[in-house]
């Protein structure tokens, strides 16, 4: 140490560290210093792509629930069919399953119908009874109307359900012996056999192959129509015979030259998707004849839950969390405040507040089920309040903020100095004016944004809502505070649970609102104390 | 600022005693069973289409749970049905008519529980005694009880393959564990190890063979998916709904297959139930058609729109017994 002065007193400008083991004394510090400085950065970058990573997901996720399939079908609302005057309880989903058959005239098996009539949502007729009460003009005329698909059908046209393949020319002819029902294509030449084999066909006798559900699906589209291969046999002269189901009638059995049909693969068997090979030939069909619409989800944003992923929206659910807000709001902000002041600026500082306030700090670490318990406890059992109801949400939530609030207040008012307080007093002002005229106001912009973060913290809260009933189906939008809702949070997590995997882009998507309003509240908790902050 | 303070206390205040005598319940409420909360909610939804009646509010508690807040009593504050994935328990059933509760017992359909996998897998062929010996916490080896010794599936019976046992499942809470353990693990228990302790036959290993993966059986779903080795247990409407992904084990040689299931063909089954509260009836508007909707042939037929959703219907002869009796209010215990 004493060498080191000596050296500076020297009047030269040279490195105190001169001997060896000073300079790596000195290496080691700098080295501890840069990797610090590279763990620190690395901690940042991995803390990154974790949210990169999961805010892709979920918007990759989201992405397709955001628009849907709708089927443009002329419905007939003529006088005959819709009697105006007995408008209730009306099978209006009758209609437009009576305009989609008229589709397909060729569709004429009770079963077969089924499956036609379960491409469209079976929500379509409370929609078209709705459009219908709301615009009775549309009565006693063909309207041009949007029927929103079912979900199979949605997912299958956004290209989420399977591989379904493509079209691909076949490279020889292709003749048919019928035009409906089960039929014969002679194929020009053998490729296709090689085909079959290598898409999971079971070998019979004499190279005969058999096409089973299990196997993959080919479909031949000629003639305008489409046929289903389900067995293959080598004919004479290096043919192949191969039976087929009709499942779109063929304009003529005349033999279709060199190129003219298409062969389609569709690798996934039949029996291990959600869509039939049927399903799938009208829907392309539908689609080709460009009766098929992709439109903005309004059904998502503006309607209540259901069981139907095409018919599950989140406007209940954003509704009931407004409503649980306003009351959590409504509670524990004055409560809050209040509490903040009279502790801070009032209240004596004695043994009792001292165990106020740890207490009260002690409090804002409960975990959340706890007030949930309490919630169930003293508002439903004791007092006899309605169960699901935003109003007991509402209070158990508030009750969950009051803390937080209470923590940020007082710290809020602590940070007002002292002698904004003295010159108040000290120009006569009382206590009591000293506090709101002065540092109340002064105090605001934190305490709102402590209010705010506890908001956004009671809006992600789903634990205190199971044991008071809010974790429910409910279908119906809330009206009012004493109305069964639901919540965001709580609406996300159902949709998790549902099997019905439309539902999956639905979860992600209603992630994405809840993350909106999240951001929307802390960006509001930004700007406040940006704005108004003051410093001394 | 003083002024908006009073303001806002007398709002919440005004707030919170509006809520004190809440107007006459004109919603239907349910309680029970995450089993039955598919097919309960989907009736619900029809019921509130009809545009007539509001649509009941159905939330899942578990069968448990959902008995005790229904058993609770009668008024307005207490539930109108519970969704049960067993039958009602007679100590329930007790209670129930101490607070002068009389059920109305609903039998809605089966359910079928699997043992599935990643369809990247291979199909196994398992016996209950082989799931029982794959699964126990202890088991019987030369007539000694030891903790469960078994890491794979061959060490178990030859026949199936040489994966690690790896079984993701419900969690004690669920009713899906609780008919597993009565269907699966209490039918093959062995002797030796009923004898060494009577509750044993339902313990199931803990040491990482079998998971716990909670209530959610679309994260089960995930997770086989990514472990071609792994099986789940869960539901038949979930194999149902991911038939893309999933293949069901075979239990004693019969494919978990809806008609296997409502033939009762396969081993692995419950019935399933909706219990409706008699004094609300009349009460509470809409407690006859709800009864009426769950139990048309529209909803629980072998057509219907429940058996899309994965229920299975029960027989024709036995649906119309239990529609009649439904529409009776025939109650029990009376």
């Amino acid at each position: 140490m004493t060498d080191a002065i000596s050296t500076l007193g020297g009047g030269r400008p040279v490195s105190i560290h001169t001997d060896d083991a000073a300079k790596a004394r000195l290496k080691t510090r700098y080295a501890a210093e840069m990797r610090f400085k590279w763990l620190g950065a690395g901690a940042v970058a991995l803390a990154g792509f974790f949210l990169v990573l999961l805010l892709s997901t979920v918007v990759t996720q989201a992405w397709p629930a955001l628009r849907m399939n709708y089927l443009m079908l002329p419905l007939d609302l003529s006088a005959a069919k819709v009697d105006p005057a007995k408008l209730d309880g009306f099978d209006f989903q009758g209609v437009i399953n009576d305009a989609l058959a008229a589709e397909f005239p060729d569709v004429t098996s009770r079963q077969d119908r089924r499956l036609l009539r379960g491409l469209i949502s079976t929500g379509a007729g409370t929609f078209l009874r709705k459009d219908i009460a709301e615009d009775p003009g549309m009565l006693g005329t063909t309207v041009d109307y949007a029927v929103p698909l079912d979900d199979f059908a949605d997912l299958y046209l956004k290209g989420l359900l399977a591989d379904v393949g493509t079209d691909e020319a076949i490279a020889t002819t292709v003749t048919p012996s019928g035009t409906t029902g089960d039929i014969e294509l002679t194929f020009g030449d053998d490729a296709m056999l090689a085909l079959a084999r290598g898409h999971g066909a079971t070998e019979g006798e004499n190279g005969a192959l058999t096409l089973t559900s299990g196997a993959a699906s080919l479909l031949v589209a000629l003639n305008g129509g489409t046929v289903k291969l389900t067995a293959l046999a080598p004919g004479d002269g290096g043919t192949v015979v191969a039976k087929g189901l009709v499942i779109e009638a063929l304009d003529s059995n005349a033999p279709a030259a060199t190129g003219q049909a298409a062969l389609r693969v569709i690798d996934t068997p039949e029996s291990s998707r959600k869509i039939s090979d049927k399903e799938i030939v009208w829907l392309d069909r539908l689609q080709s004849e460009g009766l098929t619409e992709s439109r903005f989800n309004s059904i998502f944003f503006f309607t209540g839950a259901s069981r139907e992923p095409e018919l599950a929206g989140v406007w209940g659910a954003v509704v009931g969390s407004f409503l649980t807000m306003i009351v959590t709001l409504a509670i524990a902000f004055p409560i809050g405040v209040s509490a903040a002041i009279y502790l801070e600026e009032f209240a004596p500082k004695n043994r009792l507040t001292t165990i106020i306030e740890v207490n009260i700090n002690n409090l804002a670490a409960v975990p959340s089920i706890v007030f949930g318990l309490l919630g169930l406890a003293v508002f439903l059992n004791f007092f006899g309040l309605p169960r699901s109801a935003p109003v007991v949400g509402g209070m158990v939530l508030a009750l969950m903020t009051l803390p937080i609030i209470i923590i940020a207040s007082r710290a809020s008012l602590r940070a007002v100095p002292p002698s904004i307080r003295e010159a108040a007093l000290g120009i006569g002002a009382s206590k009591v004016q000293t506090v709101f005229h002065h540092v109340l106001p002064l105090a605001m912009p934190g305490i709102m944004t402590g209010t705010i973060l506890g908001m956004a913290h009671a809006l992600g809260e789903t634990a205190p809502l199971l044991m008071i009933g809010m974790v429910a189906f409910i279908v119906d939008i809330p009206g009012g505070f004493t109305d069964p809702a639901t919540i965001l949070p709580v609406q996300i997590f159902m949709w998790a649970d549902f099997p019905e995997p439309g539902f999956q882009q639905k979860t992600s998507a209603a992630i994405l609102i809840l993350l909106a309003f999240l951001v929307i509240m802390n960006a509001i908790a930004v700007i406040l104390r940006k704005r108004f902050e003051r410093r001394w | 600022m003083k002024k908006l303070f009073l303001t806002a206390s007398a709002a919440a205040l005004a707030l919170a005693a509006s809520a004190g005598y809440a107007a006459a319940r004109d919603q239907i409420q349910i309680v029970g069973s995450s089993t039955v909360f598919p097919f309960t909610t989907a009736v619900a939804e029809k019921l509130g289409q009809g545009g007539q009646l509001k649509t009941p509010v159905v939330e899942s508690t578990g069968t448990g749970g959902g008995m005790k807040l229904f058993c609770a009593g009668v008024g307005e504050n207490t539930a109108d049905f519970t969704n049960a994935s067993r039958a009602i328990k007679d100590s329930e059933l007790e209670t129930c008519k101490a607070n002068g509760v009389t059920p109305v017992e609903i039998k809605v359909g089966f359910d079928g529980i699997v043992l599935a996998n990643s369809k990247a897998g291979t199909v196994v062929d398992v016996t209950k005694e082989q799931i029982f010996k794959a699964l126990a916490k202890n088991v019987a080896v030369d007539g000694q009880v030891v903790p469960n010794p078994y890491v794979n599936w061959s060490d178990v019976d030859a026949s199936l393959p040489a994966t690690k046992i790896e079984v993701l499942g419900p969690p004690p809470t669920s009713g899906t564990r609780d008919a597993f353990v009565e269907l699966v693990m209490d039918e093959a228990c062995q002797e030796e190890v009923k004898a060494a302790n009577e509750k044993g036959c339902g313990e199931i290993r803990e040491d990482g063979a079998y998971v716990e993966a909670g209530e959610n059986d679309n994260l089960i779903v995930q997770k086989l998916e990514a472990n071609a080795d792994a099986f789940g247990i869960f539901g038949f409407s979930f194999l149902d709904q991911n038939a893309d992904k999933l293949q069901g084990s075979k239990v004693e040689g019969v494919e978990p297959t809806f008609e296997n299931i409502a033939s009762g063909d396969y081993g692995v089954s419950r019935s399933l139930f909706v219990y409706a509260k008699k004094e609300h009836v009349g009460v509470i508007p809409g407690m006859e058609e709800f009864i009426a909707e769950y139990t048309s042939e529209a909803a629980w037929g072998p057509d219907g729109y429940l058996a899309d959703k994965g229920l299975i219907p029960l027989p024709d002869a036995e649906r119309a017994t239990v529609a009649e009796n439904a529409k009776a209010l025939k109650g029990m215990g009376s």
